[in-house]
């Protein structure tokens, strides 16, 4: 049952890595490419008062375009869902040990929980952000990314299988900690990204990632379900 | 005799999920986080899609 179950969210996890890497090619490429346009550029206001945009001659010089970049977006969007699916894998294996059985609708909350974990809550501090918008130090955000991620998964889990009302309190504490904490933030938000297609960024980034991890989880239910009773490993 | 053998599976799942989970963070890692400029530069838009630190 258990390796089933882990099987099955991996495959699960490539399966909602291609809807993701779709919706992102369709979705959220063009803005980061459009964002691209901005990043590097400077502001020249001349003494009038009037100003004009120096746009950057090249930011991303190195980077692959074309079809090595959609692959590249595709083939690490894969990678990123293969590890959420283990990763949603461990949890529900770890609660059916527990008697928490498996399945389509049980499936559906957990791809909501590890969306709320990994995406939502992170986004509350640091929100989906384009190329060139202003931020703080990467270490210390990604350091406070994975702080938020690890703490409202955890507390999710104490307050879905907590038993008494003392579990139940630790669990919200988990879930408001990184935002008690607040994120690393930058000396200012200016930035030469539009705030609009910063916004739609942000609101598509969160879309994208609901409706694949709901696939996730749904799909990982189901095939633990599938699974046949009292099968060995 | 069914004690034992039951112990023995439960700690073969026990390793399955240790597994997992390492195989997942793992992933998750190179996914979001990794340095190397050739694994930065595929995974960039992507990070940006899922909204892991990036630059």
């Amino acid at each position: 049952m258990t390796s089933r179950t882990l099987t099955g969210a991996l495959i699960a996890g490539l399966v909602a890595g291609l809807l993701a890497a779709a919706l992102n090619l369709w979705a959220l490429t063009p803005l980061i490419q459009e964002a691209e346009t901005f990043e590097g550029a400077t502001v020249h206001v001349h003494e009038d008062g009037t100003e004009h945009v120096h746009e950057a001659a090249h930011s991303h010089e190195a980077a692959p375009e074309g079809l090595a970049r959609s692959f590249g977006t595709v083939a690490t969007t894969l990678v990123a869902y293969a590890g959420f699916g283990l990763l949603l894998g461990v949890g529900m294996a770890t609660a059916a040990r527990m008697g928490h059985a498996p399945g389509l609708r049980t499936g559906l909350l957990w791809g909501l929980g590890g969306f709320a974990a990994i995406q939502l809550a992170p986004a509350v501090g640091l929100p989906p952000e384009l190329p060139g918008t202003a931020s703080a130090d990467l270490a210390a955000r990604q350091m406070w990314w994975a702080l938020c991620a690890a703490s409202t998964a955890t507390g999710l889990a104490a307050l879905a299988f907590g038993r008494n009302a003392g579990v139940a309190a630790l669990g919200v504490a988990l879930v408001l900690l990184p935002h008690l904490l607040g994120a690393p933030q930058p000396p200012s938000h200016d930035g030469l990204v539009p705030p609009g297609l910063a916004a739609a960024f942000a609101t598509r980034s969160l879309g994208v990632a609901a409706l694949s991890w709901a696939l996730l989880g749904a799909l990982t239910g189901l095939l633990a379900q599938r699974a046949p009773r009292g099968a060995l490993a | 005799m069914t004690f034992s053998i039951a112990r023995l599976r439960l700690d073969s799942e026990t390793l399955a999920i240790a597994f997992a989970a390492v195989l997942g963070l793992g992933l998750v890692f190179v996914a979001g986080f990794a340095n190397a400029s050739a694994v930065h530069d595929a995974a960039h838009d992507q990070r940006h899609a899922i909204a892991f630190p990036c630059h």
